[in-house]
């Protein structure tokens, strides 16, 4: 019998649990021709302020080992730009949207979760409190909890859509974010977004990124993001989507033992377009071979 | 439109000392190439590398495709060593490529900076019109296709830094001179590649001499396909600045729409 992936996660309902992350599939024109839209189950669309927002100066992304920096700076055309020129085109596809969303101040946040409340084809926001690369906003309000539950609350007053704040992975206790978003009023949560990272060359002495630091994403990362998803399935019920260097369905099945409702793919989609679908394949594959009839089996299966 | 493809090598070699020409079998994104775009390719062998290698289109014949490339960087030292059916993944083609529906009464008039020359070549032999061809390089060794190009009956003009082939000096003096000596009712039209000083060189001719110049820029890419928005480059778009893609937007723009930073 062939396993189902269907779930529902804070009532959005996915044909399966793998996303593809804000910021590396853009808002799904993109990668159209190369990945069929239908087939996944969701897409987190690339951050959006209320108004236009131009991002950081050039260079904005360099390669590393086992993964890349980037300080994009959340370039994106606003929420009036966003659901004139994109929603047309993911409403036409069977996927859920998840609008990830960002401000500079609290009420900036809430403005935007308002404005997307009753948006047709919108599914859920995920709330950005963790971009290592704008000063004003993202991380800013992501490491400490005082402003996370300010933000997290903010967002939910404004909004009867699900609300997924996005989880700084640098804290010093995940668990803790974790369980002030849930009192808060979050309905699942996303973790983890890069970590502050920098290159320097050595010949100019320069740091290569123009906004000196970014965030490191990729396959380095996805050990320590097992730990943060584990920790934070200890903290709290809501379920969690993990992100973090997923490369092939194994990643995304350690994730989901760990305590992973469903996870997402990101900076994979940059080396292969169809890391998705594969992590979809093989996800399935994997659950017939363990004798599994439904998805909701794996998660938080870890045996201690 | 892009497909992502296996391409099989069917041929891979040396232009001179410092260059290699690899082509592989791509039946599906060969014969969708125009001049101008790229292919963002991923090696096997550099399975660690979560970027794919940006490569202009040096030629599409059929299901083949070639570029042209040099030894610069880790993805490039590893490419040294494709074999003959060895394979690399494909996305292509990607970006917007050259205009070649030029008005009858133009003259194309094509600057190449060093390999830059690579995705000209693969212009010309598109275009059903002759013209000129003026290219720079460090020394001899960096010019490339020069033969090539007066086979197809272009005329060439060569710069070099060190005098070793042609002018010495930089390509626009070679360019600068032959423009001194244009008559009046001439239309030259530039198409150029190469590093962003040579660009922005050509563009301020072209402008100053109300003429329009279609140049290829090079940012660096991180995804190919206008998602990540890391290759932007500062753009004025019916009088509004903007940011532009390079890799979906571009990589060709007409020099007036570029702002220059650096």
């Amino acid at each position: 019998m062939t396993p189902t992936l269907d779930i529902t996660l804070a009532g959005i309902r996915m044909k399966n649990p793998v996303m593809v992350a804000s910021g590396t599939f853009g808002y799904g024109p993109e990668y159209a021709d190369l990945v069929d839209l239908d087939k996944l189950g969701a897409i987190v669309v690339k951050g959006i302020s209320l108004e236009p927002w131009g991002g950081n100066k050039t260079p904005r992304m360099v390669e590393v080992s086992g993964g890349l920096i980037n300080a994009i700076g959340l370039q994106n055309p606003g929420v009036a730009g966003f659901i004139g020129k994109y929603m047309p085109f993911l409403r036409k596809h069977d996927l859920a949207v998840i609008v990830n969303i960002w401000g500079k101040t609290l009420e900036e946040y809430a403005e935007v979760a308002a404005r997307f409340d009753g948006v047709e084809g919108i599914h859920a926001l995920e709330i950005n409190i963790s971009c290592p690369n704008v000063k004003a906003g993202g991380s800013s309000f992501g490491t400490t909890l005082e402003s996370t539950a300010k933000v997290v609350a903010a967002v939910r007053a404004k909004t009867k859509l699900p609300i997924i704040p996005k989880l700084a992975p640098n804290v010093s206790d995940i668990g803790a974010f974790a369980k002030v978003c849930e009192d808060n009023g979050a309905d699942a949560l996303s973790l983890i977004n890069s970590f502050p990272a920098m290159a320097i060359d050595i010949e100019t002495r320069r740091p290569i990124l123009a906004n000196i630091s970014g965030g490191l994403s990729g396959p380095a990362i996805h050990p320590i993001a097992v730990k943060l998803v584990y920790e934070a399935a200890k903290a709290v019920k809501i379920p969690l989507i993990a992100l973090g260097g997923i490369t092939s369905a194994k990643d995304a099945i350690e994730f989901m033992i760990a305590g992973a409702s469903a996870v997402a793919v990101g900076t994979a989609n940059f080396t292969e377009p169809l890391t998705a679908l594969n992590v979809i394949d093989g996800l399935r594959d994997y659950l017939a071979r363990k004798n599994m009839t439904r998805v909701q089996e794996l998660v938080r299966s870890i045996r201690i | 439109m892009m497909r992502i493809e296996n391409g099989t090598v069917v041929g891979h070699d040396a232009m001179g000392p410092d260059y290699r020409v690899l082509t592989l079998k791509l039946p599906e994104v060969a014969p969708l190439a125009k001049p101008g775009q790229f292919i963002h390719l991923r090696l096997a062998q550099l399975h660690d590398a979560v970027l794919r290698r940006p490569f202009s289109i040096y030629r599409a014949d059929g299901n083949h495709l070639s570029i042209l490339y040099k030894t610069v960087g880790r993805g490039t030292a590893s490419m040294q060593n494709l074999r003959l059916n060895d394979t690399a993944s494909v996305v292509g083609p990607l970006g917007n490529g050259f205009p070649l529906d030029l008005a009858s009464s133009v003259t194309p008039v094509l600057i190449a900076g060093g390999y830059g020359v690579a995705p000209l070549y693969f212009l010309a032999r598109k275009m059903t019109r002759r013209g000129i061809l003026f290219i720079g390089g460090a020394k001899a060794a960096d010019i490339l296709l020069a033969d090539e190009f007066r086979a197809l009956g272009w005329e060439v003009q060569v710069a070099t830094d060190d005098g070793s082939l042609g002018v010495k000096g930089l390509v626009t003096l070679a360019l600068d001179a032959w423009l001194q000596a244009l008559v009046p009712n001439a239309q030259p039209e530039f198409f150029a590649c190469g590093p962003n000083g040579m660009l922005k060189a050509v563009g301020d001719r072209a402008i100053s001499g109300n003429r329009k110049a279609w140049l290829s820029l090079d940012r660096h890419m991180g995804c190919g396909v206008g998602a990540c928005l890391a290759c932007v480059q500062k753009v004025r778009l019916s009088g509004q600045e903007t940011l532009a893609r390079v890799c979906k937007d571009g990589p060709i723009f007409e020099a007036r729409d570029v702002i220059w930073e650096d």
